[in-house]
């Protein structure tokens, strides 16, 4: 009888350990990892394109095709968001009403400091990037605030990337299970498909770049934000980094959230963080 | 049973009788069923594309396919508003079935 209820006990312990056992790298694979994933994004890129330096994947289009290099190249002598930088600069510089100005609302009086933004605020338990916080700044100081998608908040942060041009990407994580939330659903709304033709981020940026998508080269997602704002000839203007994500949807046939929705900014927050150590390189000029 | 020709001739004329009677009389009442058709098909698409709106995931087209349905309801061609209105509960069940079935299956295309 001792013996029976040894050999059952034996096996129960046995079957559970093999559940558990079992279970375990399904919990890995669900546990985020950013270190781990900006180690394999990386990687991913550069076994694509052996041939591309790696900062010069920030570079998009113009790292994946000779000729339309040399035609950026050209154009940059006299690059067309040099406009946009000279206004924001000038909407930079210029006081508010009450005698504040931007440079009273970001560390560094906002010089040099692209590079740290998407940051995660414990206070708010949110991402906060440098669009929104650049209404922020101006909501707190009495302002209006602007559009995310409008010329104004191009030029705005066209003159903030262009202080941090050739400073690597820096985004934290902090210890806080809050950030890391908001990084794993970036990352999900980065790989998540959507639109009825059933696109993801990724589906252009991760398993096509370099391909054309009618007569547009693909960008590759591993330094992509990093040229932000951007003049793009198609637009005929300035985008910003909410311009450029509400586009993608609506191409997609996706209805865009509003612009700085929680996903934005989780998703900037993601794409930001894997390209951890890229420079920037903002504002830069896309066909 | 044995019927003249006459006889054969009047019941012919009744049943002809009772088919355009019931045609004429079937007439309005269609008319007023599509109407309520097309509300019912209308009221189920914007109904399934308020839960795509829920999860996030509407899709341009379900929109639309919403305006043209109330489009053609306004000019009073039910047939098309009703084939429209149907065609934007589709479209709105299946961005429906996309953001239920990416909530596993967009890990399938992550780097790791």
């Amino acid at each position: 009888m001792k013996a029976r209820l040894a050999i059952h006990l034996a096996s129960a312990a046995l079957a559970l350990a093999a559940v558990a056992f079992a279970a375990m790298p399904a919990i890995a694979a669900d546990t985020p990892d950013p270190v781990a994933d900006a180690k394999a994004f990386r990687n991913y890129f550069v076994t694509k394109f052996p041939d591309v330096k790696l900062e010069d994947f920030v570079n998009g289009p113009y790292s994946m095709n000779e000729d339309m290099r040399r035609q950026w190249e050209e154009k940059e002598q006299f690059p067309p968001y040099e406009f946009s930088l000279e206004m924001g600069k000038e909407m930079f510089a210029r006081p508010f009403k009450n005698g504040r100005s931007y440079a009273d609302c970001f560390p560094n009086q906002g010089i040099g400091i692209r590079q740290n933004y998407p940051y995660f605020d414990p206070g708010k338990g949110k991402v906060v990037t440098l669009e929104l916080a650049l209404n922020q700044c101006r909501e707190a100081n009495g302002e209006p605030s602007f559009s995310y998608v409008a010329d104004e908040m191009a030029a705005l942060t066209a003159y903030m990337a262009f202080t941090s041009r050739g400073k690597p990407f820096d985004i934290k994580i902090p210890d806080d299970p809050r950030a890391l939330e908001a990084y794993q659903n970036g990352k999900r709304y980065f790989y998540t498909r959507r639109g009825q033709l059933n696109f993801s981020c990724a589906t252009c940026h991760v398993q096509n770049p370099g391909e054309r998508m009618r007569a547009e080269i693909l960008a590759p997602a591993l330094g992509i934000l990093n040229a932000m704002p951007i003049y793009r000839s198609e637009w005929g203007g300035m985008g910003t980094i909410s311009r450029r994500l509400t586009t993608c949807n609506s191409q997609i046939r996706g209805v865009p959230l509003e612009p700085q929705a929680d996903e934005y900014r989780d998703l900037e927050y993601y794409l930001s963080y894997v390209s951890n150590g890229l420079p920037i390189s903002g504002p830069g000029a896309r066909p | 049973m044995n019927m003249t020709g006459s006889s054969i001739t009047l019941r012919l004329s009744v049943l002809s009788l009772f088919f355009v009677l019931a045609i004429a009389g079937a007439r309005p009442v269609q008319a007023a069923g599509s109407e309520t058709d097309f509300r019912a098909a209308y009221a189920a698409a914007e109904a399934a594309n308020t839960e795509a709106g829920r999860l996030r995931n509407q899709w341009t087209v379900t929109a639309e396919a919403l305006a043209a349905a109330k489009k053609a309801a306004d000019k009073g061609d039910f047939d098309h508003a009703i084939a429209v209105a149907k065609e934007a509960e589709a479209l709105a069940k299946a961005s429906i079935f996309q953001a239920t079935s990416e909530q596993e299956a967009w890990k399938n295309l992550e780097i790791r």
